[in-house]
């Protein structure tokens, strides 16, 4: 009995600490920025609320964006720009050479060009499969359904997962001795390499992607649809559309606003793959599953001779990747309006 | 059971089991087996004893040999069901093995050794959950050190970006100054240029400022990020311009109007923004990579692809390290799962 009092008094007065802090917080913050808006005046207080974002955003963000060119026109081992000679364009040179542009086995940076076909093909494979899959499972949660918010979670829970834990989690699953390879063997067939094959790697890279991520674009979705008026259904089926017609003339077209974002956010992501390959395969099996981010990385961090020309020099060219994709969208965007 | 099998079959109004009812749970089905699935097979194997991790085919559920105390033994013997020459089984403790032989004994009879030979003997084995792997895994894996760096990292990071995200975003929304567009811009001609598009500079900047190795170096790079900004000024947007009037007649300081008019009405916003920031940075790989060099600095998820590269094939204390890992994201979503979906579905992203 004292006891349970001596922990109500004591969970008392910490309460009240808080109390007291956040009180002393507010008021002492108040003092600071009164004082300040006396000597300055209300509309320079404009500046004091965005220089703490602006500060942030310009030493870690802005600036590095430009040192990037001097690091991509510069040559030579040395990390300190100062030291590094200017080469001009000779690191995108380096990039782009090629006897033929089809062919990596050509260029004077193959490995690039790997990274760059590998990066390619994932990111029109992956998107086509993470958009028709979210749209089926967007649509489906949009029916008349039990426990939808249930559902919708059951889809949405990979998405919280790191990628480092989603790629364990698929590498366990699909070694050599793992769980599909188990069930294959009891289904009679013959144990297929998964992991070391390079067009097997490069597949599960793109499934287990869309199983990470599926789940962000459907709730995306899923409000997209869920705002389109019923009464427009409705009237559709008094004139006598099937289901199907339904969904091509009236869900399709006002889904598009939707399909963008989707389309767009997850090219982006898709253009910027790195953690859980990195995690899951590493590369591997060869250069199969390279892609830009991971042959970045590796120049600039991870290979004995650190060549950080080359890598500014091929972040600037999947910057610029970026930058087209959104202005698409935008085209896009300013198309349908 | 017949109010069961109603509710498994009950449709929309008609007696018949409609077909798209049918398809459809049978794809919601499947999204469970599908979602949930690996997550489940990761759980239960990271319960397998080391000797049946790597057994083929693997089995559903963790298993262990039973074992007996027998006098005149110090360990306890494994148990194994044996069949004898005359056919009769029996259930007998190993007390060792010899090339293609078992010697065993009968636990209440322990003088008398039978011979039998390995392929007339099965293991008894009951289904046992066995955290040996949790415990041998911590003593390697630094899990409560790197919890703890990630949970600094999380929390630092979240509340600073809340902070200096809302306040700028208050400015570019609610004031009229000099520069307010090109800051604005500059900001988002950024959004789609990812932190990985600048590694080598942003590192050296790092370098610079001397946050190599340092928690810091992750927390603040990070904390402008021009989505959250974007996301807090568009919300802010639809915030009436009266309100702030009134609140300065009555005498509130900018500051006041900050934390207690906007703030409290921005609330559905920035409850996503915590729910993305958190993510973000409980989930952050390659930038915590580059920064962070010392193992004791580590977070989770470094930790975690560390662990898994000095350790290639120990699979059972990789598995039970990343059920650990996973764990607290895992909590914290069974119990927030519903306003972290709707909050990204009706706020985010739009």
């Amino acid at each position: 009995m004292t006891v349970q009092t001596e922990n109500k008094s004591v969970k008392n007065i910490l309460e009240q600490m808080l109390n007291a802090l956040s009180v002393f917080f507010i008021w002492l913050f108040d003092l600071i920025f009164g004082t300040l808006q006396k000597w300055i005046g209300l509309n320079r207080m404009a500046y004091v609320f965005v220089l703490p974002n602006l500060l942030i955003f310009g030493i870690f963000i802005l600036f590095p964006m430009l040192l990037n060119f001097v690091y991509a026109f510069t040559g030579g081992t040395e990390f300190f720009p100062g030291q590094r000679p200017w080469v001009g364009t000779t690191n995108f040179e380096t990039l782009l050479t090629c006897e033929s542009f089809l062919d990596p086995n050509t260029c004077r940076e193959d490995i690039f060009w790997r990274a760059l076909f590998n990066t390619a093909g994932y990111v029109v494979f992956q998107v086509a499969l993470m958009v028709l899959v979210s749209l089926v499972t967007a649509v489906v949660l949009n029916g008349k359904i039990k426990a939808r918010g249930f559902f919708r979670s059951v889809f949405f829970y990979p998405v919280l997962l790191s990628p480092i834990v989603v790629a364990l989690i698929w590498k366990w699953i699909l070694q050599e001795n793992g769980l599909f390879n188990g069930i294959i063997i009891a289904l009679g067939g013959d144990k297929v390499p998964f992991l070391v094959d390079a067009q097997w790697a490069r597949f599960w890279v793109i499934i287990i992607s869309v199983w990470a991520f599926m789940g962000f674009y459907t709730l995306i979705l899923l409000a997209g649809l869920q705002a389109i008026p019923a009464d427009l259904y409705e009237a559709a089926s008094i004139d006598g559309a099937s289901g199907w017609n339904a969904f091509t003339r009236i869900t399709l077209p006002l889904l598009m606003p939707s399909m963008v974002v989707v389309l767009v956010l997850s090219g982006i992501r898709a253009v910027q793959i790195f953690d859980v390959v990195f995690a899951f395969t590493g590369g591997g099996p060869g250069t199969a599953t390279l892609y830009l981010v991971q042959y970045i990385y590796s120049k600039g961090f991870s290979s004995p001779s650190k060549q950080f020309g080359l890598a500014a020099a091929a972040s600037l060219l999947m910057a610029g990747v970026l930058i087209i994709l959104t202005l698409i969208q935008q085209f896009i965007r300013r198309e349908e309006e | 059971m017949s109010k069961i099998l109603g509710f498994l079959t009950r449709t929309r109004g008609t007696s018949k089991l409609h077909i798209t009812d049918m398809l459809t749970y049978t794809y919601l089905s499947l999204g469970v087996i599908v979602m949930f699935g690996p997550v489940l097979w990761l759980v239960l194997s990271s319960f397998k004893t080391s000797a049946e991790v790597v057994k083929f085919p693997p089995r559903l559920l963790p298993y262990k040999q039973e074992t007996v105390e027998v006098e005149g033994f110090e360990e306890p013997l494994p148990l194994y069901i044996a069949t004898l020459e005359d056919g009769t089984q029996m259930t007998l403790a190993q007390k060792r093995r010899v090339g293609l032989e078992r010697q065993l004994i009968d636990p209440s009879n322990p003088e008398e050794t039978i011979k039998v030979r390995l392929e007339n003997t099965v293991p008894v084995e009951s289904v046992s959950f066995n955290l040996d792997n949790y415990v041998e895994g911590v003593q390697s894996f630094n899990f409560a050190r790197y919890l703890w760096n990630s949970v600094i990292v999380t929390l630092f990071a979240t509340i600073l970006t809340l902070l200096t995200n809302s306040m700028a975003a208050f400015a570019l929304s609610k004031y009229q100054f000099r520069g307010r567009t090109t800051i604005f811009l500059v900001m988002i001609s950024t959004l789609m240029v990812p932190l990985s598009v600048v590694l080598v500079p942003v590192f050296l900047v790092i370098t610079k400022v001397g946050w190599n190795n340092n928690l810091l170096g992750i927390i603040i790079p990070g904390a402008a990020t021009p989505t959250g900004m974007f996301l807090l000024r568009q919300y802010m947007l639809t915030i009436p311009d009266e309100l702030l009037d009134a609140a300065r007649i009555d005498g509130a300081s900018e500051w006041r109007i900050y934390s207690q008019i906007i703030l409290p009405l921005s609330r559905p916003a920035l409850a996503v923004l915590t729910i993305f920031s958190v993510m973000w940075r409980w989930n952050d790989f390659l930038w915590p990579l580059i920064v962070l060099s010392r193992s004791e600095m580590f977070t989770l998820q470094v930790g975690l692809n560390s662990f898994q590269g000095e350790l290639n094939v120990q699979w059972h204390l990789i598995l039970a390290m990343t059920v650990l890992t996973l764990l607290p994201i895992t909590v914290v979503f069974a119990f927030l799962q519903k306003n972290i979906t709707t909050g990204i579905a009706t706020t985010g992203m739009k």
